[in-house]
């Protein structure tokens, strides 16, 4: 029996990689990508979930204007409590975000990306996101930089970003159908008039889609952002999936709405309700027989600083920035080194999973048909468990079977907003943990408290610290066997699990 | 003859570049506009780019005090239907 695991569907581009996620089988949607877009994207933490365990990004907030309204948006953007995207605390002149940008990559290495991304449009502000990039791409030539748009400007400066080396390019297509849109865009500036309705909606879909294809016409790879709004642009989003694809879009990330009261957003105000984990990961499921789809996007602000789901902002305010003395030509070179190291550690867990996946594939011959099993993850990065359960600020979602481990998505504990006690109703920190793992049966981390332990188990969650400091995908394949061995998985999924298992 | 910003203002930026002459100043707590340069954007637009663009209702008003941009003209839900909209919303 052919014991090497590879997804039905992957391809010839995937048959001569590795078992592990990245570049060969199982959790990496990029993986039957052709070979000139893999090494694009190889150390992209925003558009390679493999990527996102061992490299960091930033954006810098240059771009306050916008030139539509979203029902999701509030345009008031200051708040330090909050992580969602369109929040940011200092608009930065483009002389300030070339600082910060070069006061980041000296002191955190692995930040590869520079992204512009609001907290407005970022080419509704073309004069100040232009510059910005015109400046990084001479004064940090190893820095990759992209943009993320609404798209109605887009395709009038398509060929000034390919003119400074943007070449990733995200743009939010919530909707093809004019009369989907009404419900989501009240409203667009345009030509110098607020342009209402769906004749407003219609113009802002025609230049997202000649935006699209202009871009993919100039060969930059363009990842298309849909935020899933229940009862809105739920069952439409599968043919924005197929349209953007045709297009030639790369990447489809599928984002929750991201609606409570207190942000004072329209949707927020009125009671539109966000999706819960089961719809989006089934709409993720839909989509993805048509298109890569992405499921590690953490939905940063748009001034997030470090790894995905981590934000350093605070450590390169201005005042701060003001103060380091950088040499970036010596910086480059350290850098390289720290580069150099990290590729070296992926391709040491490439081998490693790969082994793992032949002894898990094995199991396929025994004799019981196993189901299959969401397990929850903390990690600090690094592709490894190596988190505390109690520090986890969000858990990376898994789902093992009997050949195979795929990533499926994040949760995030405090999803919308770190300011504590104040925003919500006085729920534990631990049960809204455990509410956080809904549908999965194991967590995994370096090391659990006696009570969360209780609790995990008294909620059908079994807690594992046995694994700590193991590649993510070998873990989660290890606990899998395990379960198996114990007979755990002949049994059907325990009520909580069953609904998104 | 000059238009002004008032409280409500949430800074967004989105109208400063957009004036041809110049008027609005990003000031605290909220942007303002230099009533002895606002044109109210005759001669220049069609429609005054400040209340065109700007995201939130009745923070912009005319000479006479009157709001550019009334409740329920952004939002596209007049305040006698908002309740039926809400529910509407509600139940999706």
């Amino acid at each position: 029996m052919e014991l090497k695991v590879i997804e039905p569907g992957t391809g010839a581009a995937a048959a001569g990689g590795c078992a592990s996620s990245g570049c060969g089988g199982s959790s990496d949607a990029l993986a039957h990508l052709p070979e000139h877009i893999r090494a694009k994207v190889h150390n992209h933490p925003c558009y390679s979930e493999e990527a996102h365990h061992h490299y960091a990004r930033m954006h810098v907030a240059v771009a306050p204007a916008c030139n539509i309204q979203c029902h999701y948006c509030n345009r008031k953007y200051d708040c330090a409590n909050e992580s969602r995207p369109g929040v940011v605390s200092e608009v930065l002149t483009p002389n300030q975000a070339v600082k910060k940008v070069i006061a980041v990559a000296a002191n955190i290495p692995q930040m590869t990306v520079l992204g512009i991304a609001g907290p407005g449009d970022p080419l509704a502000n073309p004069g100040r996101t232009l510059d910005t990039f015109r400046q990084l791409s001479e004064k940090a030539p190893d820095i990759k930089l992209c943009v993320s748009t609404n798209g109605l400007a887009l395709p009038d400066v398509v060929d000034e970003l390919c003119a400074h080396n943007i070449d990733h390019v995200t743009i939010t297509i919530n909707c093809v159908d004019p009369d989907v849109g009404v419900k989501i865009y009240p409203w667009i500036f345009w030509k110098g008039r607020r342009v209402k309705g769906r004749k407003g909606v219609a113009i802002l879909i025609e230049q997202q889609q000649k935006g699209l294809e202009m871009l993919v016409a100039r060969g930059v790879l363009v990842k298309v952002n849909s935020v899933l709004i229940p009862g809105v642009n739920d069952e439409h989003l599968k043919e924005v999936s197929r349209v953007v694809k045709a297009k030639g879009a790369f990447l489809h990330n599928v984002m929750p709405l991201i609606a409570e009261p207190e942000h004072g957003t329209f949707y927020g105000v009125m009671g539109q309700r966000g999706p819960t984990h089961e719809e989006l990961q089934t709409l993720q499921d839909a989509c993805a027989g048509d298109m890569n789809m992405m499921r590690h996007c953490r939905q940063c602000r748009a001034d997030a600083v470090g790894m995905l789901g981590e934000d350093r902002g605070h450590e390169f305010t201005l005042d701060k920035i003001e103060t380091m003395e950088i040499d970036y030509a010596q910086a480059m070179e350290h850098r390289r080194e720290v580069h150099a190291t990290i590729e070296a550690n992926r391709e040491a867990q490439r081998k490693k999973s790969g082994e793992t996946f032949i002894s898990i594939a094995s199991i396929k011959r025994a004799k019981k048909e196993t189901r299959p099993v969401l397990m929850a993850v903390a990690t600090t990065g690094g592709g490894v468990i190596n988190q505390h359960f109690g520090h986890a600020r969000e858990f990376l979602i898994y789902e093992a079977n009997a050949t195979d481990v795929r990533f499926i998505g994040v949760r995030k504990v405090d999803l919308y907003c770190a300011g504590g006690d104040t925003c919500g109703e006085a729920e534990t920190a631990l049960a809204k943990t455990i509410r956080t793992l809904s549908g999965c049966e194991a967590v995994l981390c370096s090391k659990i408290g006696y009570e969360p332990w209780g609790q995990l188990e008294a909620a059908g969650i079994t807690p594992n610290g046995e694994h700590a400091l193991e590649p993510i995908e070998e873990a989660v394949a290890a606990l899998y066997h395990e379960l198996a061995a114990a007979g755990r998985l002949e049994q059907p999924a325990p009520a909580a699990a069953r609904m998104c298992a | 003859m000059a238009y002004q910003i008032v409280e409500g203002c949430v800074n967004c930026w989105a109208c400063e570049p957009l004036c041809p002459s110049q008027a609005i100043v990003a000031a605290k707590p909220h942007f303002l506009i230099d009533a002895a340069k606002c044109t109210e954007c005759v001669g220049d637009h069609a429609e005054p780019q400040c209340a065109g663009i700007c995201p939130v209702e009745g923070v912009i008003l005319d000479s006479l005090g009157v709001p550019l941009n009334p409740p329920g003209s952004l939002t596209g839900i007049p305040p006698a239907r908002l309740a039926a909209a809400m529910a509407e919303i509600q139940a999706r």
